[in-house]
Formats: structure tokens, C-alpha cells, sequence
């Protein structure tokens, strides 16, 4: 358990020195995440080598723990929305607006797009 | 409030233990709460607890500052938790390279709307150059809109809202608008919901079908690289 998140902070701590050490403008947690898909694959390389934690489902189960609320991650930056209000409140047609019909294009395209081309490819 | 009650308030308001128990706690009953109405899109968890910690925090005159140095211990978890989706994306590497077409193509297309119709709305509705800078990068994971936003001279906070708003909306609007759309596909819906509603987005795919959160993780971490490759071209 402590391996694994031990493990899980460790690519995003690469992942944060390789975005600000090169400046690509890729967030360090999303290389990190790339980072844990190589470690995985790399488990699966070494086989028995590798320590027991991380081949006995422990590391999958850690992720899924973290992964199980990810809702309640978002709460503290939504609760800035208190600084905020007044903003809102003067440009409330044109964010309301951009935002709803924005999401909503935005969702459809992208799921039409996706269904259309996985038809077309099979 | 007599001064002994006072005293005590003072004491904890200012213990960073205060708000991140409200903050946990909260969400576990708004949690309950949605999971009782069967996962009904409306009764969204991140909508609710929001609403009711921000009446707290308002109500009891707390500065945000305050709040957040309680809340910050369950925000830091926002990036192991990106990094952790990449134990069901390597688990479903197969599937997922299977599709590696349709997303390509889905991820330019849903980002470029994202961005392209975010921006022009806002600027046709007389919205300053802050706020269309801000409003840009919003259906991307919070700290990466964030550091856009910044980076580009709009203000970082406002874009955290923002993001939240958007996640929350795409959350709400993912299910039935895909019924309306007659789309079917699993993950198409998942793809979709994740690249125009990041995390928030992942977490109503997840609660539907693992597989659709699994392809909502992808297009969240892709759309964060290519929208903020984008953003700068446009604002």
C-alpha cells in the first residue's frame, strides 16, 4: 500500500521535473501518468523480479482507492467559486451562455465524431 | 455567542482541521445522497457539496484563504489521482489501442469546438479579454486550466470556477443528451464526457461503466495536452 502510493507520487514528481526542467507546456501529472503506464509495463516485463506489492493487484487497488472519489478532489477549487460571485454575477449571460452551449457542442462532436469513425473503421 | 463559544470557534476556524473534515464529510453526505436518487444526473455530488460548503464558509464569514488551507490536503489528490488513471488505461491497452483512431479523431474535433465556440460565444456577448482568456481553457483538468489561463493574462481563480462549472454541467448533461443524440456507444459517451467535462466528467462515466471511465481518462489527459498547445494560438 505505502509502495504503491509511494510509487504513484514518484511519477508525478518526474512528471512535474520533466514539464518545468524542459518547459513543454504538458502538466507534470499527465506525464506522470505516462510514467505509470511504463511502470506497469515494465512490471509486466521483469515478471517475479519485480517487488510483491506491485504483483498482487496492491498498486491497481491503490489507484482505484484514489480514483473511487475523485468527485470529492474537486470540491475545494469549486468552493472558490465564494471569491467569485460577483464576476459571475456581472457576466452572467455571456458565461452562462459560452459555458452551456460550449459543454453541450462540445460533447456532442466529440461523441459523434468517435462513434462515426469506430463505424467506419469497425 | 458568549465568549467561551466564541473562543472555542476562533480556535478551530483557524485549524486546518476544521474545513477539511467539513469538506470530507459533506461530500460523503452528498454522495449518499445522489447514490439514494440512483446516480440521477441533476443530483450531482461535486454540485451539492459544493454548494453547501460554500454556504458554510460564506455564512460563517470565513475568508477562502482560510477554507482552503484545510481543503488543500484533499485538492493535492487531485494529481496522484491523474496520474493513478493510467492503471485502467494500461489494464485496457488493448481495447484502448483498438480505438486509437476514432479518438484521434474525436479528441481534435471536441477540442477545437471546445475552445473555438467557448471563446467566440463570450466575445460576442461583449465579455472582457480577462474573462474570455479564463473561459477558454475551461473544459480542461483544473490545474492545467489554471496554469494556461495564468500564463496568458487571464485570471487563474476565475478559471478554476470556471472548469468546476463546466465539469458539473457536462456531468449533468452527458446522459441524457447522448439518449436524445441516439448514441449509444459506451465509449464514444465516455470519450466524450471526460474531453468536454475533465474530471468531474471521468467520475459521472465512472459511476455509469468502468470501461466509459477508462476512455474518459484518456480525453481527459489528451485534451490537456492539446488544448494547451491550442489556447495560445486563439486568445
Amino acid at each position: 500500500m505505502l509502495l504503491s502510493l509511494g510509487l504513484i507520487l514518484l511519477c508525478q514528481l518526474v512528471g512535474e521535473a520533466i514539464a518545468h526542467g524542459t518547459g513543454v507546456p504538458v502538466p507534470g501529472p499527465v506525464i506522470g501518468l505516462v510514467l505509470c503506464v511504463l511502470l506497469l509495463a515494465a512490471r509486466d516485463r521483469i515478471g517475479r523480479l519485480a517487488p510483491a506489492e506491485l504483483r498482487d493487484g496492491t498498486f491497481e487497488q491503490t489507484g482505484r482507492g484514489i480514483l473511487s472519489h475523485l468527485s470529492l478532489l474537486f470540491i475545494p477549487a469549486g468552493v472558490g467559486v465564494v471569491q467569485r460571485l460577483d464576476v459571475l454575477a456581472g457576466n452572467a449571460l455571456a458565461i452562462t451562455l459560452a459555458l452551456l452551449v460550449s459543454t453541450v457542442l462540445s460533447l456532442a462532436v466529440t461523441a459523434w465524431v468517435f462513434s462515426a469513425v469506430a463505424r467506419q473503421t469497425g | 455567542m458568549n465568549d467561551e463559544v466564541f473562543a472555542l470557534w476562533v480556535y478551530l476556524a483557524r485549524t486546518p482541521l476544521l474545513w477539511l473534515t467539513v469538506t470530507i464529510l459533506v461530500y460523503c453526505l452528498c454522495d449518499r445522497f445522489s447514490a439514494a436518487l440512483h446516480r440521477n444526473p441533476l443530483a450531482n455530488p461535486v454540485l451539492l457539496s459544493m454548494c453547501l460548503v460554500g454556504l458554510l464558509v460564506r455564512g460563517t464569514g470565513t475568508p477562502y484563504g482560510t477554507y482552503f488551507d484545510g481543503a488543500q490536503f484533499v485538492h493535492f489528490l487531485l494529481g496522484p489521482a491523474t496520474v493513478a488513471l493510467g492503471i485502467p488505461l494500461y489494464q485496457n491497452r488493448q481495447l484502448v489501442l483498438r480505438s486509437i483512431l476514432p479518438m484521434a479523431c474525436a479528441l481534435v474535433a471536441g477540442s477545437v469546438t471546445a475552445l473555438v465556440s467557448a471563446v467566440m460565444i463570450a466575445r460576442m456577448l461583449g465579455a472582457s479579454p480577462t474573462i474570455v482568456t479564463s473561459i477558454a481553457p475551461k473544459s480542461v483538468t483544473a490545474a492545467v486550466a489554471m496554469g494556461v489561463s495564468g500564463r496568458l493574462g487571464g485570471d487563474p481563480a476565475l478559471t478554476a470556477v470556471l472548469v468546476i462549472l463546466t465539469g458539473i454541467l457536462g456531468a449533468v448533461v452527458v446522459t441524457p443528451l447522448m439518449n436524445g443524440l441516439g448514441i449509444t456507444d459506451k465509449w464514444a459517451r465516455g470519450f466524450a464526457a471526460g474531453l468536454a467535462a475533465h474530471g468531474i466528467g471521468t467520475a459521472r462515466a465512472f459511476q455509469v461503466d468502468p470501461l466509459a471511465g477508462t476512455f474518459a481518462g484518456i480525453a481527459m489527459g489528451l485534451n490537456a495536452l492539446l488544448t494547451a498547445l491550442l489556447v495560445p494560438l486563439l486568445v
